[in-house]
């Protein structure tokens, strides 16, 4: 009786030092965001004026501000989904519902695995050779759409098979017993029934990619650019590199441009956080299997 | 009144990799008759039952021998269209399995497989059936809802509504009430003594009564074979088998 007692006791206690010691854990991230928040809101905040948003980058820090970071921003955001989108969900679907127990299926699993975790600046290097060398693309937003593209495919792709997994198989079971095809089941059933998986996971990775600056900078997006890119074809500057350009000046004023874009760039990405945790939510509400 | 077997079974024998599952089955099944599957769990019966619209071809290690002819045709050899026979012969699942969609789609979607746009007919479609299944009344201002905001019974209705739109000749049943309330039950029950004025049905159940109340004919299967197979009343109230005096009187499965 009384050793189970005391063991019981013992582990009641670990439980309550656990529960204490993530709960601090978890404060520290939260109060670093917080901290982290507070002080670029302080810095950046009077900066965001009208002015800001529509003005081209300028010598004099007061001058300059983010319309050509911004445009070039959503040109990638946009050029980057239509790149993408069809290229992540043909190859996901067909890894998840046809290629499943075939050798080559199995080798391009284990590298797109690999694929997901290659750090951003050899996509980077991979790309200036690719996109801007050999196809002669340039340093062109096409170029930098294709990179991005590159770089998010994996995730895409590992959404999108996570989502189709999650449809039970007597959806597909209840096509195939009205008589569609393989083909008319993806598309009419299973599909719809994983978007919300899926259109989470492309909203998760298009704001990824509108994050990124290392493999935009090596495959030469503008540092300093003072037209506005109307054709993909056209030179470009997006938010962060425009960041990393206003940070490594040495005058207070473009320091203050930083912090007053990092809170745009932020602002964008939680926007589109939050829509892609609604979505999800709304899907699972309504799809209840 | 001989007629001709709108389902001929010979000689069957289904393999999963090498597990024997289905050992030389013959069976006849005639127009407009509810044909019940019993016997214990494990016995073959949805793999049976799964033979006649080739559900089980989507299984890896399925092997079959032997022949199905359905309405004269072997439904086994290479030109016949999988999908122009599943049209023809409807299946309703164990568990109700609608489509996340609205209570309309879920009916017309084998319509829309097909091609057809016509909205009228579809709407004409959509309301004969959901009559039909006796779901009209409940979901007829909900039709752009979610089906999945039905109840179970209401769903199960709803995946026979969707089985019919099609325009089947047969369906098939796999225990269609067993996850459902004793009175969706009735109501489903109800439902499929109506149904064979228009179609050929054969359910699989583990419910002696239901079997004795829906079905003309009886089919008790054990261990992959075909034990016996009778008029529905005979087979109940005068086996020839032994073993099947056992199972109806719960001595054994
Ligand atoms: N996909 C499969 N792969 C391999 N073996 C299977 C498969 N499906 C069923 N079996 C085996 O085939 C035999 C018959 O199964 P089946 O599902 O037809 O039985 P059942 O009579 O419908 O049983 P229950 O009443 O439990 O539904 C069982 O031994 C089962 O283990
Ligand atoms: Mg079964």
């Amino acid at each position: 009786m009384i050793p189970v007692t005391s063991k019981f006791k013992n582990n009641r206690l670990k439980d309550k030092i656990f529960r204490w010691y993530g709960f601090l854990c978890t404060l520290t991230g939260v109060i670093l965001l917080f901290i982290f928040l507070y002080s670029i809101l302080a810095e950046g905040l009077d900066r965001l004026n009208f002015q800001f948003f529509t003005s081209l980058p300028s010598r004099k820090p007061s001058d300059a501000g983010i319309l050509v970071a911004l445009i070039g921003t959503l040109w990638i955001m946009i050029l980057t989904t239509i790149i993408v989108v069809p290229i992540g969900l043909a190859s996901a679907i067909y890894l998840e519902e046809y290629g499943k127990k075939n050798k080559f299926a199995a080798f391009i699993e284990i590298n797109i695995s690999n694929l997901a975790g290659v750090p951003s600046i050899i996509y980077g290097l991979l790309a200036l050779e690719i996109f801007v060398r050999i196809m002669g693309l340039g340093r062109s937003l096409l170029s930098g759409a294709l990179t991005l593209s590159l770089l998010i495919l994996p995730i895409v792709i590992v959404a999108t098979r996570e989502a189709l997994k999650s449809v039970p198989n007597s959806i597909r079971e209840a096509s195939y017993a009205l008589g569609a095809t393989k083909w008319e089941t993806m598309w009419n059933a299973v599909l719809p029934s994983a978007a919300g998986g899926i259109f989470t996971g492309i909203i998760l990775a298009i704001s990824r990619a509108i994050g990124e600056t290392a493999p935009l900078v090596v495959i030469g997006a503008m540092l300093y650019i003072t037209t506005i890119p109307t054709h993909p074809l056209d030179d470009f500057s997006v938010l962060p590199v425009q960041i990393y350009n206003w940070l490594s000046r040495p005058q207070k004023g473009f320091i203050e441009n930083a912090t007053a874009a990092i809170i745009v760039l932020l602002g964008i990405t939680f926007l589109m956080n939050s829509v892609a945790i609604y979505l999800r939510n709304k899907w699972q509400s309504k799809v209840k299997w | 009144m001989q007629q001709e077997p709108i389902i001929s079974v010979k000689n069957v024998d289904v393999f999963y990799g090498n597990h024997h599952v289905i050992k030389n089955v013959s069976l006849d099944i005639f127009p407009n008759e509810v044909v019940a599957l019993i016997g214990p769990s494990g016995c073959g019966k949805s793999t049976f039952l799964r033979l006649l619209n080739r559900m089980n071809d989507f299984i890896e290690s399925f092997r079959m021998n032997g022949q199905i002819y359905i309405e004269n045709k072997n439904i086994y050899t290479r030109h016949v269209q999988v999908e122009k026979l599943r049209k023809n012969v409807g299946m309703v699942f164990q568990k109700p399995n609608p489509f996340p969609k609205s209570v309309y789609e879920n009916v017309v979607y084998g319509l829309r497989i097909q091609g057809i746009k016509d909205k009228k007919y579809m709407d004409g479609i959509v309301e004969s059936m959901l009559q039909r299944v006796g779901l009209w009344n409940e979901v007829k201002d909900k039709l752009h809802q979610s089906a999945l905001a039905l109840s179970g019974g209401q769903q199960q209705r709803l995946c026979i509504a969707r089985t019919l739109a099609v325009e089947p000749s047969i369906v098939l049943m796999d225990e269609p009430t067993s996850s459902l309330d004793p009175i969706s039950t009735a109501t489903i029950e109800e439902l499929i003594f109506e149904l064979k004025q228009h179609y050929t049905i054969v359910i699989v159940t583990h419910n002696m009564q239901q079997a004795r109340r829906v079905s003309n004919k009886t089919a008790f299967f054990y261990m992959g074979e075909l034990i016996e197979y009778d008029d529905t009343i005979n087979l109940f109230t005068n086996p020839k088998v032994d073993l099947t005096h056992k199972y109806i009187t719960g001595k054994f499965g």
